[in-house]
């Protein structure tokens, strides 16, 4: 106890130490946000995407805190639907049979851009007569824009920009030929377009012609910014990637340098407990180890077998038990194993498991616990240059595979910087917090070290 | 002195040497079959990797059915065949083609077969792939892509290795000041590889500043003039070769100045120092004599990881080089091409470790070939 009070006393002398654990505790609070706030299965669904899960998503949308660094304000994306959220108002009027329902959703559009796309998402509840729904969008200039009118069926999605007759529309308007959504929201007859900006309301006005038949209207905006992280090339929210990243790659990182350096430290103290033939062997096995390529390996098993993350974890693994490690070990277990105490314990009688797991181990775990730190990064980051060769786990997001699919998708070439950044810049940070702390805690360990 | 002791001494020293050479010989033997077993074993393991243990003939037995249904398919179209008819036509064609292919030999003789010709540097001819002249040669593809790749690592690891040393060596002298907290403070930041400071490059020189090439080794189209065309691999050559120095600078810096340091706090260098040596002398005789075997033994693994390449950050710069080579053999199933890459690295690596016995041995008077007296 007293020990780990004074290595706690010692590391607190290097903020480099601190700094590096501070960083550790963080992401270990953000894998765990991760992991309760979205569930796994979950996020893997989210990540499969689908029309279902990302309909309120725009392509390629830059996170919205975006617009705080640059000069031209871009439309936010919202998503909201009638009568559950509260700007969008839903009154039900009944009727003799049916009903009528009036929607209204106000806005406040002070954007430089247009945004990428509107839409309804319509379900309506009916048994034979379906409903009818006339939208109509008044401007700040006071004008009501006649939008559409049209009987909906159960399930029905309406694109702005895809109507033809709201384009004809606007040509009249406008006087000349316009993109629906650039239409809608410029001042009428401006040449070249002027964004109108101002409070807009969506009106929509749905009639229903039986009893107990609703409509649920959902308006969804495509701006050009969107949520905390932005989205993919398949409009899948990038939330989901960032945040179960960070439990994927402490997962991987951790348990393959844990795994990593205890195995090959127990290796090491059996073949230098025991000698001879047994240590003979792990000395070749090494050899030959290190004539295998172990990342084309790696690359093979991905590319032939399966890209399941625990196969990867697990050929890593193996790969990496006999190594120079295993060398430097060795070496070390040499010269305690002449040590007295060890003597007096054979005497005594004590088992061979018994003196390496007592005896010979307990020594050299301080010279192990900044060698396993730091190579957390090395492993976190071989899943990421997995992941950026296209053998990423294909179910699980991680950040590698953020990574990858923005650099297939030519982001850097686009300037979707984001997309790119923010992966990376927290495989960046979760690199840097176990090497600070790797290396402060070898200069502790490591009495050769000291004071260099 | 008299002669006769001369003489004894002089017999003494003979059956002493004559000893020396036979222990030699023997260690040097018993060196060089370790070696070979070692490469063996790590050769007929690649290769069963390679071959996913026999699975890659099941693909490419597959392969064959179809692409034989498929030719059958087109040249019986316009003439009359009946259905067994045809089906014997892809019998015979598949037959012949595993012959060709030596598919018609069990999975297991035919390791034995791979493992002889590697180890005969045999490399044999590619499933799949093609050198950019055409040749299906194992050893063109091969050394089509090596001066690109050369290129890139050695200009990247020979740099990095000396400016590296010569920092260190600086720094060693004069530790604790501000440069040496500096790197100190740098290092942590090496635990991110190559292609990840490749793609920040990218981002900034290519993508923002857009004064130097997104990727590639020469502009389409390459320039006519050899000077100009020079200028222009150079500059293509600036961000791989960056990402490559920038990503362990920092470290071997550090790891390097550590390692001066340890042996520069030795008693000798103190009493060198209290004699009033020369620091130079000190430096040179005292701290760099001593640290020489350790020295040659990282330039020569250097040397030798020149001819692996570097297959992400070649991926990511879309480099013409032999990482890249590998990584396409290895989703093409092209198990000749990974196994010749393979063998040329543990030839290597083997004759590399052989001679640096003897090397230590000539830069260190206490090591002897066949250590010592033992």
């Amino acid at each position: 106890m007293t020990n780990f009070k004074n290595t706690l006393k010692e590391i607190s002398r290097y903020p480099s130490a601190i700094f590096g654990m501070i960083i550790i505790l963080l992401l270990v609070a953000l894998a765990l946000y991760a992991v309760f706030t979205i569930p796994y299965d979950e996020a893997v669904r989210l990540w499969r995407g689908g029309e279902d899960t990302v309909y309120r998503n725009p392509k390629n949308a830059p996170p919205s805190w975006f617009n705080n660094f640059t000069d031209k304000s871009l439309p936010i994306s919202v998503a909201v639907v009638a009568g559950e959220d509260e700007e969008f108002t839903k009154v039900v009027t009944p009727g003799v049979e049916g009903s009528s329902i009036e929607y209204e959703y106000s806005f406040d559009f002070q954007y430089d851009e247009y945004p990428q796309e509107l839409f309804l998402y319509i379900q309506a509840d009916y048994q034979v007569k379906n409903p009818f729904i006339s939208v109509t969008l008044e401007t700040p200039g006071g004008e009501e824009i006649r939008i559409s009118d049209f009987g909906t069926s159960a399930r029905q999605t309406y694109r702005f920009s895809q109507d033809d007759r709201l384009q004809t529309r606007l040509r009249r308007l406008h006087g000349r030929e316009v993109l629906p959504i650039q239409g809608l929201f410029s001042v009428p007859e401006s040449d070249p377009l002027v964004i109108n900006k101002g409070v807009y309301t969506l009106k929509i006005l749905a009639s229903t012609f039986e009893e107990n038949s609703d409509v649920r209207i959902e308006f969804v905006s495509h701006g050009l910014v969107f949520g905390m992280f932005g989205t993919d090339h398949m409009r899948r929210d990038l939330t989901t990637a960032i945040l179960w990243g960070a439990p994927i790659a402490l997962a991987f990182g951790l348990l393959a340098a844990a795994s990593t350096s205890v195995i090959t430290m127990l290796i090491a103290a059996i073949g230098a407990w025991f000698g001879g033939w047994v240590d003979e062997l792990i000395q070749r096995i090494t050899e030959v180890n290190l004539v295998i390529p172990f990342f084309s390996v790696l690359i093979m098993v991905g590319t032939f077998y399966s890209r399941s993350i625990w196969l990867i974890l697990g050929v890593t693994i193996a790969l990496s038990i006999f190594t120079g490690a295993i060398k430097t070990n060795r070496a070390i277990f040499l010269q305690v194993k002449e040590s007295t105490y060890i003597e007096a314990a054979r005497a005594y009688g004590a088992s061979d498991g018994r003196i390496i797991v007592r005896y010979l181990v307990p020594r050299i775990i301080p010279l192990l616990i900044p060698g396993l730190v730091s190579a957390v990064p090395s492993y976190v980051f071989l899943e990421a240059s997995l992941a950026l060769l296209g053998l990423g786990d294909p179910t699980l997001p991680t950040w590698g595979k953020v990574i990858n699919d923005a650099y297939t998708n030519g982001a850097l070439y686009r300037g979707q910087f984001y997309w790119i950044l923010e992966p990376a810049i927290l495989l960046m940070i979760t690199g840097l917090g176990f090497a600070m702390l790797g290396f402060a805690l070898d200069r502790i360990f490591n009495p050769r070290l000291r004071g260099m | 002195m008299t002669t006769e002791t001369n003489i004894e001494l002089a017999k003494i020293n003979r059956a002493a040497r004559v000893n020396n050479a036979k222990r030699l010989g023997k260690f040097l033997a018993l060196r060089i079959v370790m070696l070979f077993l070692t490469i063996v074993v790590g050769i007929y393991i690649t290769i069963l990797i390679a071959n996913m243990g026999g699975y890659v003939d099941t693909i490419m037995r597959n392969e064959i059915r179809e692409r034989v249904n498929q030719q059958v398919a087109a040249m019986t179209a316009s003439e009359p065949m009946s259905t067994e008819g045809r089906s014997d036509l892809v019998e015979q064609m598949i037959d012949i083609e595993e012959t060709r292919l030596g598919l018609d030999t069990p999975f297991v003789l035919r390791s034995f077969r791979f493992l002889g010709n590697a180890l005969t540097l045999n490399l044999g001819r590619a499933v799949h792939m093609v050198s950019d002249h055409g040749s299906r040669a194992v050893r063109n593809i091969i050394l089509e892509r090596l001066p690109a790749t050369l290129l890139l690592t050695g200009v990247s690891q020979l740099f990095l290795f000396f400016s590296t040393v010569f920092l260190a060596l600086m720094l060693s002298r004069h530790y604790g000041s501000f440069w040496d907290k500096l790197i100190i403070t740098l290092s942590p930041t090496s635990s991110a590889p190559p292609w990840f400071y490749g793609i920040f490059l990218i981002l900034l020189f290519a993508a923002v500043l857009k004064i130097l090439p997104f990727s590639g080794m020469v502009s389409a189209p390459p320039p006519k003039e050899t000077g100009a065309y020079i200028l222009d691999v150079l500059k293509h050559l600036i961000l791989p070769a960056s990402s490559l120095i920038l990503s362990s600078f920092f470290i071997s810096i550090y790891n390097w100045r550590t390692f001066f340091l340890i042996y520069s706090s030795e008693d000798y260098v103190d009493m060198a120092k209290a004699k009033g040596l020369p620091s130079r002398d000190i430096e040179r005789r005292y701290i760099l004599r001593p640290t020489l075997p350790t020295i040659i033994t990282n330039f020569a693994l250097i040397i030798i990881g020149l001819f692996t390449g570097a297959t992400i950050t070649e991926t990511v710069f879309l480099w013409p080089g032999l990482g890249r080579t590998i990584f396409r053999a290895i989703s093409l199933y092209d198990t000749p091409v990974i196994v010749g890459t393979t063998i040329i690295y543990a030839y290597l690596l083997a004759f590399t470790v052989f001679f640096l016995d003897f090397i230590y041995a000539i830069v260190d008077p206490r090591v002897k070939v066949g250590g010592g007296n033992s």
